[in-house]
């Protein structure tokens, strides 16, 4: 099977998630699976589980998604979303610790080149400053 | 004691009430320290719980504090959603009807390691932890007066989070400015408490 790793995107607003979800778009096209959302249930800043399982969903790749979040809340809420996932899944699903907007991009550069999730990763976390 | 469906009822409702009514609050407090939405996030997770104590309470002990988990994870929208829902979900895992202090402290035990890992955080981080574990200290000791016992750790330990710096979540960014502020989350968990043992107190 030839399909990419997919890569999601979480950010506390729904603004910057779609910005970087537009300029993930513009590198790679549709050649990587890609879901993003950003905002609280209601709508306000913040995240929400069920949104990023729905992101989860819909960046789904048999390979594997990377999701790369923004700030401590969307991190902790993807952790969490992972864990609730069918059992089928959880095991390959990471979230990078990455910046978001760099991160996404780099990370889906990576994939589209069909790079396994363990190098997408990578990628995307050679980005941290350590 | 015993925890059937008419405790477990109240215990929901008392608790989702008095988060609700202190939203405000914790919102102040976040905003000294953090992003100010502590309040919206626990008034939206409790008003959820609060909506359905009802039906959840119709299940076991057990289950129905996953329903609340489960609630808390899917509706809060912060970091606090899956921190107080893992506890409410890993507290089910352990708890069954029949209530002894000793069960109790057991699975506090093992709900805080869960939050411990879930947040990657520790005591004496100005968190929640600086609250629920000096709380799990009065179970673990038993005894006469535990409620009030309870309770006055929980308000003694969110006031001891004041002088503490932050090294977790978003008032870490502020370094030593997160000094002087009590910690949100330890708030919230000293309300939490407060509405549990108070419950307890009325039915013990």
């Amino acid at each position: 099977m030839s399909e990419n790793v997919g890569i999601v995107i979480v950010s506390h607003s729904a603004d910057v998630a779609r910005g970087t979800a537009l300029m993930v778009e513009q590198m790679v096209g549709p050649e990587v699976p890609l879901g993003w959302c950003g905002g609280d249930p209601d709508g306000g800043l913040g995240t929400s589980v069920e949104a990023i399982m729905k992101a989860i969903d819909q960046a789904w790749s048999e390979r594997g998604v990377a999701i790369l979040v923004d700030l401590g809340g969307a991190e902790t809420n993807s952790e969490m979303a992972i864990e609730m996932l069918p059992e089928a899944r959880r095991g390959r699903v990471v979230v990078c610790n990455a910046p978001v907007v760099e991160g996404a991009v780099m990370a889906a550069t990576e994939a589209a080149s069909g790079a396994t999730l363990e190098a997408v990763r990578r990628t995307a976390e050679e980005l941290t400053p350590v | 004691m015993m925890i059937d469906r008419q405790v477990r009822k109240l215990l929901f409702e008392t608790v989702a009430q008095r988060v609700i009514a202190s939203a405000d609050e914790l919102s102040d407090l976040d905003r000294a320290i953090g992003d100010g939405d502590h309040g919206i996030n626990m008034r939206r997770g409790f008003e959820a719980v609060l909506a359905t104590a009802d039906e959840l309470s119709e299940k076991p002990l057990g289950e129905s504090l996953k329903g609340v988990g489960t609630t808390l994870v899917m509706k809060v929208g912060g970091a606090s959603g899956p921190l107080y829902g893992t506890l409410f979900m890993s507290l089910g895992k352990s708890l069954t009807d029949e209530v002894s202090c000793a069960q109790a402290a057991d699975a506090v035990a093992a709900a805080l390691e869960a939050v411990k890992a879930r947040g990657k955080s520790d005591v004496g981080q100005k968190t929640m932890l600086d609250v629920l574990f000096p709380v799990l200290g009065v179970l673990r000791e038993g005894g006469v007066d535990i409620a009030a016992r309870l309770k006055a750790a929980a308000r003694t330990a969110a006031e001891n989070t004041i002088p503490m710096r932050a090294i977790r979540g978003r008032a870490s960014f502020l370094g030593e400015r997160s000094i002087g502020h009590m910690d949100p989350g330890a708030r919230s968990s000293e309300l939490i408490v407060g509405a549990v043992a108070d419950v307890m107190e009325g039915f013990a």
